[in-house]
């Protein structure tokens, strides 16, 4: 591998911070260039705040402020794919595969990562893994980047087994938060848990392990 | 968005009623609600962008939340457990209902010029 760079690939603003920013922060030490794909601005989601200070129509001015604290956190580029959120599913997978091929190639990715499509509990993101997956079937063998996918729903170790990839990641943990904490209409419910949990606590040191599963194409 | 006044939603719905306006309707518990809870069923709807011209509406409430009922020539528009709203300033009546954790779990919206259908990267 030539040249390094990790390719994030979500739908939502505030997914990278909660599912991968241990692993992103731990690339960018290394001087590993990061660069975040959101699918769509979030202006579907359902928390405006506690107490709420969005509504629906401007949840996504919001959301797209936060990403970008967040991703000022993490010292990550951001780009925006254009979707809305809750529809990606009823798009054309191979519109989305081709348009993310594009992407991927111009951006040189070696790493992606990215949702387990069918684990990934919300739609979008099952969608937005799959048509992952699809756009690096259509690359060269030779020019595929690795894909790593992060599995979320309750029953995904009894069907995939153990992970590939098992980071502690609690040497960013802090970044983690601060990540997590930009994104403020959001965040919530995951800061009230974190704050409730006993710092040894089982759940805690759970956030502080993040897991992929590497996509194999043979 | 600030707590219903009755009234002045009301006069915005009588303001708004034998116009073509465009209507964002949704109802949701989130896509997680039966991943933390088994025993617990995802449903939500909503429709983006409805054109309709209605008679007259009604903000009714019998305590607690609000219901509001829009007669069309040929039909309805309801949506029950609003609990706040906002005139914003594109002149657009938006109400929501949101649970004790700030969550939306209903919405309805009128709008005399349609609402963002596509992810806009400008506004």
């Amino acid at each position: 591998m030539s040249k390094e760079h990790v390719v994030v690939i979500f739908p939502h603003p505030d997914d990278e911070s909660f599912g991968a920013s241990g692993t992103i922060s731990e690339f960018r030490s290394k001087g590993v260039p990061v660069t975040y794909l959101c699918g769509t601005l979030g202006e579907m989601g359902r928390n405006m705040g506690n107490p709420p200070f969005a509504n629906r129509e401007t949840l996504a001015q919001f959301r797209r402020k936060e990403l970008k604290e967040a991703a000022r956190e993490l010292d990550i580029d951001v780009e925006y794919l254009g979707y809305r959120d809750k529809t990606l599913e009823f798009e054309q997978r191979e519109q989305i595969a081709n348009h993310l091929k594009e992407r991927i190639e111009a951006l040189e990715a070696s790493v992606i990562i990215t949702h387990y499509p069918g684990y990934a509990v919300h739609p979008d993101h099952d969608a937005l893994g799959a048509a992952v997956v699809e756009a690096v079937r259509l690359m060269k063998p030779d020019e595929r980047p690795e894909i790593w996918m992060h599995a979320i729903s309750n029953d995904h170790e009894a069907d995939l087994g153990k992970p590939d990839i098992v980071h502690d990641i609690s040497p960013y943990w802090d970044r983690k938060l601060a990540a997590i904490k930009a994104h403020l209409s959001q965040a919530d419910g995951m800061m009230s848990l974190i704050k409730s949990q006993d710092q040894q606590s089982e759940q805690l040191q759970r956030l502080k392990t993040e897991r992929f599963y590497k996509y194999n194409f043979s | 968005m600030e707590t219903i006044e009755q009234q002045s939603v009301q006069n915005k719905i009588n303001e708004l009623a034998n116009k073509e306006v465009y209507i964002h309707l949704e109802t949701t518990n989130g896509a997680y609600a039966s991943h933390f809870d088994e025993a617990a069923y995802n449903v939500g709807a909503f429709i983006r962008n409805a054109k309709v011209r209605y008679q007259h509406g009604k903000i009714i409430s019998t305590g607690g939340s609000y219901r509001v009922g829009l007669k069309l020539d040929i039909g309805w528009v309801y949506a029950e457990g609003v609990t706040d709203y906002e005139i914003d300033e594109k002149n657009r009546l938006l109400m929501a209902g949101h649970d004790r954790e700030g969550r939306l779990m209903v919405a309805l919206e009128i709008s005399e010029t349609p609402f963002s259908s596509e992810a806009d990267l400008d506004e």
